[in-house]
């Protein structure tokens, strides 16, 4: 199994070329035929103790192949460089120095990405922890019906819910049109919400639509924690004479941090990556590590200071999944 | 205890409602911007401002072809990815849920895996694969792109969905002489398949979302997202807020009828037992 998938990434990665490769694809040709022919021969007992690996494979070849691979292809093209002005493509070389130009160049993306989406996760938890928690305890025999209408408004398409965002926080829109109405202006320059009279094209605007777009991935994570909250444990804290709000900090908040901790991942993750938000409603001064990634990938085709950028998002990334997923394992996170 | 704590308790009560009901305000706002704005008659080429409104929209909604076909072309590739991803991540999640086997744990977090990258990285490590290897990209690229997102969507979904299932059921039918196959077809599948289409359902919308993992894999290939994103910097036409309305009244009654079917199949089984 394991050697199936090493043989299909270092094909697709080309660790392996010309004859080698063959070699490679004959081995895994063997182990195959080696595991059917088992299977066919071997008794109930051999069936059952393959059956998993065989109901598995297809799948997670798949994953080797257009997972695991493209991220080894991203890494050698992230120490690539073109040789010459006139490669079409980069051929790799140790050149570490792409790592250094992500850094030197585009460290105001890095620091804005995680900056963003910090503060988008932040905000999510003190948005979804009410809705969850309302819905979880309150919502009765509507507490379907009252998730649905959670999920509902991502039915459209994500471009167009943040186009609509745009609409929105227009300088002749509706939200500035309230904020008038209010004289809440002034409050939020101070709070630099505002600039200049304008939501729309601000860091707010960004950091707001990212709020939006992943507001779900928080909301449901801590519904599922809260609904297996016992009520019982509240009403016993009550009768001993706890306060409503001790009961809730030293009961409910515990219980639920499980559902904090995934929803934050699942937040925080797609927030850092994501360059959609920051086009439609940032300006040049708010781009995050995913619009340098698209503009050096696809515009400027520079491809090996792309992948460094790309490598160091996911080892940052990982890093923090991988200590969630020690400490909490990884049955929250679907 | 006294009237002013049962009071203050009261006012933490509706505060909180409150707050919950304000975030719902706040998913809802932008789809009702959308909705409204399906029946704008705008000027010009932007559908920002409102102007009048008109029916004209609805009654022509596939005016704009460069939008329509981009559509067809989303609704494809979601097609066909999402029966192989289907169909892979299924057996991923039986394998899962139903055997002890060595490596389990690491293979739970292994599917975990592309579900914590950020898409950026997944669509342009496929991409930089793509490039190397020399694969022209177009529609194979993007479906290979989506089945492998779709996989781990799919397997962890229906393993959740099928998480405590009795598998005993199989063999209770093999030990009354049903072949295994016979067992599996019988038994097994017609009570995991309404977690096998829902996990299907949701990684076909995802599918027809997707934008950033596209955005790299496509080539020339314009899918509905990707066309949004083209048209936003020259023209948004109301017939994409038309085209958004009615994705999202299919969802809706995708969603109502997949509940009623869930309940009153629930139902049905409740009277046997």
């Amino acid at each position: 199994m394991v050697a199936l998938g090493l043989g299909a990434v270092a094909i697709a990665a080309e660790w392996v070329t010309g004859a080698a490769s063959y070699a490679v694809g004959g081995v895994m040709f063997v182990v195959v035929v080696a595991l059917i022919w088992t299977v066919i021969m071997g008794g109930p007992e051999t069936r059952r103790a393959l059956a998993p690996y065989g109901l598995l494979k297809p799948g997670v070849l798949w994953l080797c192949l257009f997972f695991l691979a493209p991220l080894w292809s991203m890494m050698v093209m992230s120490l690539s460089s073109k040789e010459s002005r006139f490669d079409f493509f980069p051929s790799f070389t140790w050149e570490w120095s792409n790592y250094s130009t992500a850094f030197s160049e585009f460290g105001p993306q890095f620091a804005r990405s995680f900056l963003y989406a910090g503060i988008a996760t932040v905000l999510t938890i003190v948005i979804g922890f009410p809705l969850a928690y309302v819905i979880a305890f309150r919502g009765g025999k509507y507490r379907n019906l009252l998730l649905g209408l959670v999920v509902v408004p991502f039915f459209t398409s994500y471009l167009i819910r943040t186009l609509a965002w745009g609409n929105l926080l227009a300088d002749e829109g509706p939200v500035i049109a309230v904020i008038d109405a209010l004289r809440l202006e002034w409050f939020l320059e101070s709070l630099q919400i505002m600039d200049n009279g304008k939501l729309l094209n601000t860091p707010a605007a960004v950091i707001g639509g990212l709020t939006y777009n992943f507001l779900p991935f928080m909301v449901l994570p801590i519904y599922v924690s809260l609904e297996k909250v016992d009520v019982g444990l509240v009403d016993a804290a009550m009768d001993l004479y706890s306060s409503a709000s001790r009961a809730f900090r030293k009961i409910v908040v515990p219980l639920a941090l499980p559902g904090v901790f995934a929803g934050s991942l699942l937040v925080f993750i797609p927030a850092s990556g994501d360059f959609v938000n920051a086009q439609f409603l940032g300006n040049p001064n708010t781009t995050m590590i995913g619009n340098s990634i698209q503009d050096q990938f696809l515009r400027q085709l520079n491809y090996p200071v792309a992948s460094a950028m790309s490598f160091v998002l996911m080892f940052i990334i990982t890093i923090f999944v991988l200590l969630y997923t020690k400490f909490l394992g990884t049955e929250d996170l679907a | 205890m006294s009237e002013a704590y049962g009071a203050r308790q009261r006012w933490g009560r509706r505060a909180v409602n409150t707050l919950a009901g304000l975030a719902l305000v706040y998913l809802f706002l932008p789809i009702v911007v959308i909705v409204v704005f399906s029946f704008n008659e705008p000027k010009g080429k932007y559908n920002i401002r409102w102007q009048n409104f008109t029916l004209e929209n609805w009654a022509n909604p596939f005016v704009e072809e460069e939008l329509t076909s981009a559509l067809w072309v989303s609704l494809r590739v979601a097609a066909i990815s999402t029966i192989c991803a289907t169909i892979l991540g299924t057996l991923i999640a039986i394998a899962l849920s139903r055997y002890a086997f060595r490596g389990k744990s690491g293979m739970n977090l292994f599917l975990v895996l592309p579900l914590t990258a950020p898409e950026i990285v997944l669509g342009s490590s496929l991409a930089t694969l793509f490039l190397n290897r020399g694969v022209g990209f177009g529609y194979v690229t993007v479906i290979i792109a989506h089945i492998m997102f779709q996989i781990s969507f799919v397997a962890v979904t229906v393993r959740a969905r099928i998480r405590g299932f009795d598998w005993t059921l199989e063999q209770a039918a093999m030990d009354l002489g049903a072949t295994p196959a016979r067992a599996f077809w019988k038994v097994t599948f017609p009570l995991i398949l309404p977690g096998i289409l829902a996990a299907a359902l949701l990684s076909f919308a995802l599918s027809v979302d997707d934008f950033i993992i596209t955005f790299f894999n496509a080539g020339s290939l314009v899918t509905f997202p990707l066309q949004i994103f083209g048209a936003s910097r020259v023209k948004i036409p109301p017939q994409i807020n038309v085209l958004a309305t009615m994705l999202l009244i299919v969802s809706i009654g995708l969603m109502v009828v997949g509940s009623v079917m869930g309940s009153r199949r629930r139902r049905r089984l409740e009277g046997v037992a």
